[in-house]
């Protein structure tokens, strides 16, 4: 398996970011929050373990601010 | 009042290309007419169908010289190919807004050459294959740009040169709203913010369409490549960034100076007396404070100034004078950028202010210790989680200044200043967003 062909990262809207939160609470292990509660999210593609998780955390985002994309 | 540089035009390198020569520019008041224009530059020849002239343009090496310096085919060559596959009309967007406070030259271009920013974007229009074209201005702080170019307008269309029908309009003095989406935004009827990207306004910009902007000294150099030629193009400025460009100058006396310059210039050639001691800030207010050691050893161009982390932009070169304070014109230069920020990205809204009152504290003398940490740690977290430039742009300026002015941060750290002048030298509007309203 070539990680490049599937390899997928979070990538977040910061106009409709609004700071719930919710997903860092969801996935802690590659979204931390700043001292404003924005997400600094971990750089580089999300370990494939991970990418159950991010699809619930994008789907809690109560702005619709996170996204799940393919990076080639 | 902006002079235009006193250099006569240079044997050498033929310069100044856009601005008229000296001895006519001597005497702005004039209209620069048409018959004038066609005289100096020849006639415009339009290329017959769409994608003729980006080769060309491949050839000479054009960027864009609104500050971010991206090759100008590429994105001619985007937004034709985003009309083919989309089977939609595209728009050409002339960019006169310039909203960087230190910068004067594209107002000075549009008002001593609008014919040449206007032959460029009709035939950046018919590269694309735009039936559209749209020239922004910002609100001039010294002249009537508007009415020149009615003018200059009303001159082509009696004399049948325009082939797509330009529209005039002007962008909110806010400092982004020149930015690129803002513009598109703006023009679309919505408030002058940036947007997030994607979509590409390549793709999708003005009501949907394709959409190119191009800084109009981009367009007006277009123009001239059209005419002359790659080859021309590139007898001036360094192999990797041919040609010359306009630059914002200002030494000791604070007036703007706009002079035509090629790319790759000793910054000492600018930036008038320079010793180690001095400070330069190169590319304006989202630019680079440099020491004076390190702007003797650079030029003017992107592969020099990024070994000391420093681009050229959109050409602004300040000195600051010897008897001004450094942290006290940054503290000031970063209250209007946190004052300018729309306020619609969270690191951006909060961190920018909280960076602006630390560095007033440094300013002001015996901040509290913490203060320069603070400006640190808050400078990594804004950093690339702004939907546009803006935090970027504003943390390079503020981490310029405390390397280049760090020992003056002891001095005020001590209760004291090396200034004489406590006067600001570098311009700051006096007003600042306050409502909705004033991004409209």
């Amino acid at each position: 398996m070539r990680a490049t062909e599937t390899a997928v990262k979070l990538l977040v809207n910061p106009i409709d970011c609004a700071a719930h939160g919710a997903c860092a609470e969801l996935l802690p292990e590659a979204i931390a929050l700043d001292e404003w509660g924005y997400p600094v999210i971990d750089p580089g593609p999300l370990r494939p373990s991970l990418e159950r998780p991010a699809r619930k955390a994008v789907s809690a985002c109560p702005t619709l601010a996170l996204r799940l994309i393919r990076s080639s | 009042m902006t002079t235009v540089t006193e250099d006569s035009r240079d044997a050498a390198t033929g310069l100044p290309r856009l601005l008229p020569p000296p001895a006519s520019a001597a005497g702005e008041t004039r209209p620069p007419d048409l018959d004038a224009h066609a005289a100096r530059h020849g006639r415009l020849e339009y290329r017959g169908r769409p994608g003729t002239l980006i080769g060309d343009i491949e050839a000479a090496g054009l960027t864009g010289r609104g500050g971010a310096a991206f090759p100008v085919h590429r994105k001619l060559q985007a937004v034709l190919d985003a009309a083919a596959g989309r089977r939609r009309t595209p728009v050409v967007i002339a960019n006169g807004a310039e909203s960087e406070p230190a910068s004067d030259k594209d107002a000075t271009l549009l008002w001593l050459s609008p014919h040449l920013v206007l032959d460029g974007l009709q035939l950046a229009a018919e590269a694309v294959g735009a039936d559209t074209a749209i020239l922004a201005t910002h609100v001039s702080r010294t002249r009537d740009v508007g009415s020149r170019l009615r003018e200059a307008l009303a001159a082509r269309r009696a004399a049948g040169i325009d082939r797509v029908p330009v529209q005039l309009a002007q962008a909110p003095a806010r400092f982004l709203s020149g930015q690129e989406t803002a513009l598109v935004s703006h023009l679309s009827g919505g408030p002058a913010i940036p947007a997030f990207i994607p979509p590409r306004i390549t793709e999708r910009g003005l009501n949907g369409a394709p959409t190119l902007v191009q800084n109009v000294e981009s367009l007006a150099h277009l123009a001239l490549i059209a005419r002359r030629g790659p080859r021309w193009f590139r007898s001036v400025g360094t192999d990797a960034e041919p040609g010359s460009m306009l630059a914002t100058v200002r030494r000791s006396d604070g007036q703007p100076k706009i002079t035509e310059v090629p790319l790759g210039i000793p910054l000492r050639d600018l930036a008038g007396d320079l010793r180690p001691d001095s400070a330069v800030l190169v590319g304006g207010y989202h630019g680079t404070w440099l020491d004076g050691r390190q702007a003797l050893a650079l030029t003017l161009d992107n592969a020099s100034l990024a070994q000391a982390g420093a681009r050229v932009g959109a050409g602004v070169v300040i000195t600051l004078p010897r008897d001004r304070c450094g942290l006290v014109e940054t503290a000031s230069v970063v209250r209007y950028l946190a004052l300018e920020s729309a306020g619609q990205c969270g690191p951006c809204l909060n961190g920018l202010p909280r960076i602006a009152a630390a560095l007033a504290e440094i300013a002001g003398g015996r901040a509290r210790p913490q203060a320069v940490t603070d400006v640190t740690r808050w400078s990594g977290l804004v950093t690339g989680r702004g939907a546009c430039h803006h935090p970027d742009g504003t943390v390079r300026f503020v981490r310029s200044a405390l390397q280049t002015f760090a020992a003056e941060i002891d001095l005020h750290q001590r209760g004291r200043c090396s200034a004489a002048d406590t006067r600001l030298f570098l311009p700051v509007p006096r007003v600042a967003a306050r409502t909705e309203q004033d991004w409209t």
